[in-house]
């Protein structure tokens, strides 16, 4: 049974990768790539679950949480301001 | 015990599933950034809570347990935030929401 559990979330993992392929606007990607590391966090769950060495896996997935939200953050700070948020040396005084 | 466990843990297991692929048919079919945001975001939240409640349920009393309950509280923080983030960019940038329902009224 968790065999149809990881080959359904390998299923919806195909659908976000066809959203951040096809997808209009920078937005829908960055949503399709968030989607797909959540995904991919419990399919780790899973597949630690299924081979029975669950404590190695669940490292990887812990991990692989805390850098997937850490993506989302700066690919959307990129998209919003060109950068990574700077301070720029010619808009000292124009801050309130 | 163990059967209505087992039972319970098997139930959430297919409820998360159901959730996912749900929500990955709405991220692919809607026809806005936004409405995409509601499919993909919230499923994603309440799908990824109930896999990780079902494999705890089977986890027994061990340190499995507290990581899947580290796993599942970080998601459950992070999930939201970078959804909420991503909707305060998009109105941030300029993108209005999608008009076709208001249009058929």
């Amino acid at each position: 049974m968790l065999v149809l559990i990881v080959i359904a979330l390998l299923t919806a993992m195909g659908l976000a990768l066809i959203r951040a392929i096809k997808g209009p606007a920078v937005y829908d990607r960055i949503l399709a790539s968030n989607t797909f590391s959540t995904k991919t966090v419990l399919m780790i769950a899973v597949l630690g679950f299924l081979t029975g060495e669950a404590e190695f896996y669940l490292d990887i997935a812990l991990m692989y949480t805390l850098v997937g939200f850490i993506v989302t953050v700066a690919v959307l700070k990129v998209s919003e301001f060109g950068d990574l948020g700077q301070p720029r040396p010619d808009s000292g005084e124009n801050r309130q | 015990m163990s059967q209505a466990l087992n039972m319970l843990s098997g139930l959430l297991l297919f409820l998360g599933t159901l959730f996912f692929l749900v929500g990955s048919i709405g991220l692919l079919r809607m026809p806005d950034v936004f409405t995409r945001m509601h499919a993909a975001g919230i499923t994603d939240t309440i799908g990824a809570a109930a896999i990780i409640l079902g494999l705890m349920l089977v986890a027994g009393w061990s340190t499995i347990l507290i990581k899947r309950l580290l796993v599942l509280i970080f998601l459950m923080l992070l999930n939201p935030t970078a959804c909420h983030s991503l909707a305060r960019a998009t109105v941030h940038g300029v993108r209005s929401p999608w008009q076709g329902t208001s249009k058929r009224q």
